[in-house]
């Protein structure tokens, strides 16, 4: 059965002396049945499409209402002018966040990770990292079955949709995974990358979902790039030594007493937030 | 239960698990239950699908499936042109169905001078979907195994019958459920196996009196 929390996963990892990433794969092989290899296989599948998808990106193309479609290609050209105030690196993370909230606002392919909405925090992450400091990709599949894990013990514990628990659940979780996932290529131990996962997920508590109109475009792309600089920023502070003083496991429950609470009208009804706003209103007028 | 590929995955064209990938699902479990592409699918929205489905193309995406595409293909966003470059006529409407699950797809499909199946189906999100009705009768499925779809008249022996079958072709059942209009009339058995069930089982299985109808959903077969 898949770990119902973190602490049973590093039990595990302390148990067969192995690390976080190797005790989320084992526990694949186990419960599906399959090969190590096998699963190692699949994940690399996920990880090749997650490439694919960034370079897909087409800058000419609008989501079918006409509201997201350019941000990408945007934040590209003025990168490019190497005058950015986040520096150049985070720039690029910022980047290839919105070419996967746009490619997935225009139906293009996208790897949900946790969800189709917030498809762009993980590889903003991974695929950054992996491009500029040329890392070893097998790292990087190490790090997928992390983030993977994270994610599955985020489900067993709260849940991963906007519909149930708000944007906390779909972009903070995606945030709290890609956290923990880069944290592992950067040689954190498991303790840390469960830091780096609490952090990132408490930073992101309480946000609501207000998809303008119902769709996944507005606020939706742009909430990508903050789950993904949040989850850098989160990375970097387990890094440096500090530490979540909440454990991990207990802010995820908090994270679902909080989505819990939330009202309808927050999460995913299109209705209350920035949803409910003048302007939505009238964007929804033209387009339905 | 969810596995990590649920968590990282599915692979798919967006802009949503829900209204996109699963609606594709849908489209693509009602053509194999089918057997093959319909001639003419008339496709019904309920609730979020109808209030929000143009901007989440599950309409574009329902039409796809039925024909034949998977989740992460690239051509869902035309699947309106290849339709009618295929020759599969389709109406698409807006519709309050009763007790329905927010996401419900209702779909009609017919073959010229042939059959017909009506099915009803809903996403949950993940991309994942349930079929609820079939024909007119109450079922509840996933279609992410196989399944043998056995219609037939709510009389003593048909169960035995069924697996007496499956057995016999070494067959192993996963689970197995039966649903049943009223006592005496129709009534349909979903049954989930680990493994193929072969053509000549299933010719067995609609030569048996009482039963109607014989359909088996291949999940390991590509089309
Ligand atoms: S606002 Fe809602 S639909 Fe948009 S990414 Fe967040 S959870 Fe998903």
């Amino acid at each position: 059965m898949s770990y119902q929390s973190m602490e049973e996963a590093y039990a595990r990892c302390e148990k067969d002396g192995i690390e976080f990433w190797k005790a989320v794969q084992l526990e694949d092989a186990e419960e599906r049945d399959i090969k190590t290899e096998d699963s190692w296989k699949q994940m690399k599948g996920m990880w090749q499409a997650m490439l694919d998808s960034i370079d897909t990106y087409d800058p000419s193309l609008m989501s079918r209402s006409g509201l997201v479609g350019k941000e990408g290609g945007k934040m590209e050209e003025y990168l490019k002018k190497g005058d950015t105030l986040c520096g150049d690196y985070m720039a690029k993370v910022m980047a290839n966040a919105l070419k996967m909230g746009c490619n997935n606002a225009c139906m293009k392919r996208i790897v949900a990770a946790p969800t189709a909405g917030a498809c762009g925090v993980l590889p903003a992450v991974l695929v950054t990292y992996y491009r500029e400091y040329e890392a070893p990709e097998e790292r990087m599949i190490e790090a997928m079955y992390v983030a993977a894990g994270v994610g599955q013990i985020i489900a067993n514990r709260a849940y991963l949709a906007g519909a149930s628990g708000g944007c906390q659940a779909e972009i903070g979780s995606g945030s709290g995974m890609a956290a923990a996932a880069i944290c592992h290529v950067k040689g954190g131990n498991k303790e840390q990358l469960g830091h780096a996962c609490a952090m990132a997920l408490k930073n992101l508590m309480g946000l609501v979902c207000d998809p303008v109109g119902g769709l996944v475009e507005v606020p939706c792309v742009k909430r990508n790039v903050g789950g993904a600089v949040n989850a850098m920023a989160a990375a970097d502070m387990a890094l440096a030594g500090i530490i979540s003083q909440i454990p991990v496991d207990q802010v995820i429950d908090a994270m679902k007493e909080v989505g819990d609470r939330m009202d309808v009208s927050l999460k995913e009804t299109g209705v209350g937030g920035v949803a409910g706003s003048v302007r939505a209103q009238e964007v929804v007028e033209k387009i339905f | 239960m969810a596995n990590i590929f649920d968590i990282l995955g599915p692979v798919m064209v967006g802009p949503s698990s829900s209204h996109t990938a699963g609606a594709v699902r849908i489209g693509l479990i009602a053509r194999q239950l089918f057997g093959r592409q319909p001639d003419k699918a008339v496709v019904y929205l309920h609730g979020s699908f109808a209030a929000t489905g143009k901007g989440h193309g599950t309409d574009k995406a329902l039409i796809a499936g039925l024909l034949g595409m998977k989740p992460d293909d690239l051509r869902i966003p035309e699947s309106f042109d290849i339709a009618e470059e295929m020759g599969m006529e389709f109406v698409i409407e807006p519709k309050e169905l009763r007790d329905a699950h927010p996401n419900t797809a209702k779909i009609i499909m017919e073959e010229k001078g042939g059959k017909r199946l009506e099915l009803q189906a809903y996403s949950i999100g993940g991309g994942r979907i349930r079929v609820s009705m079939l024909d007119g009768m109450e079922v509840n499925f996933s279609g992410e195994t196989n399944t043998l779809i056995v219609r037939n008249q709510d009389q003593p022996g048909c169960i035995t019958d069924v697996s007496t079958v499956l057995n016999l072709c070494k067959v192993n059942i996963a689970t197995m459920q039966v649903f049943r209009a009223r006592r005496g009339g129709s009534a349909v058995m979903v049954v989930e196996t680990d493994q193929v069930v072969p053509k000549s089982a299933i010719e067995m299985l609609e030569g048996r009196e009482g039963i109607l109808k014989v359909t088996f959903l291949n999940v390991s077969e590509k089309e």
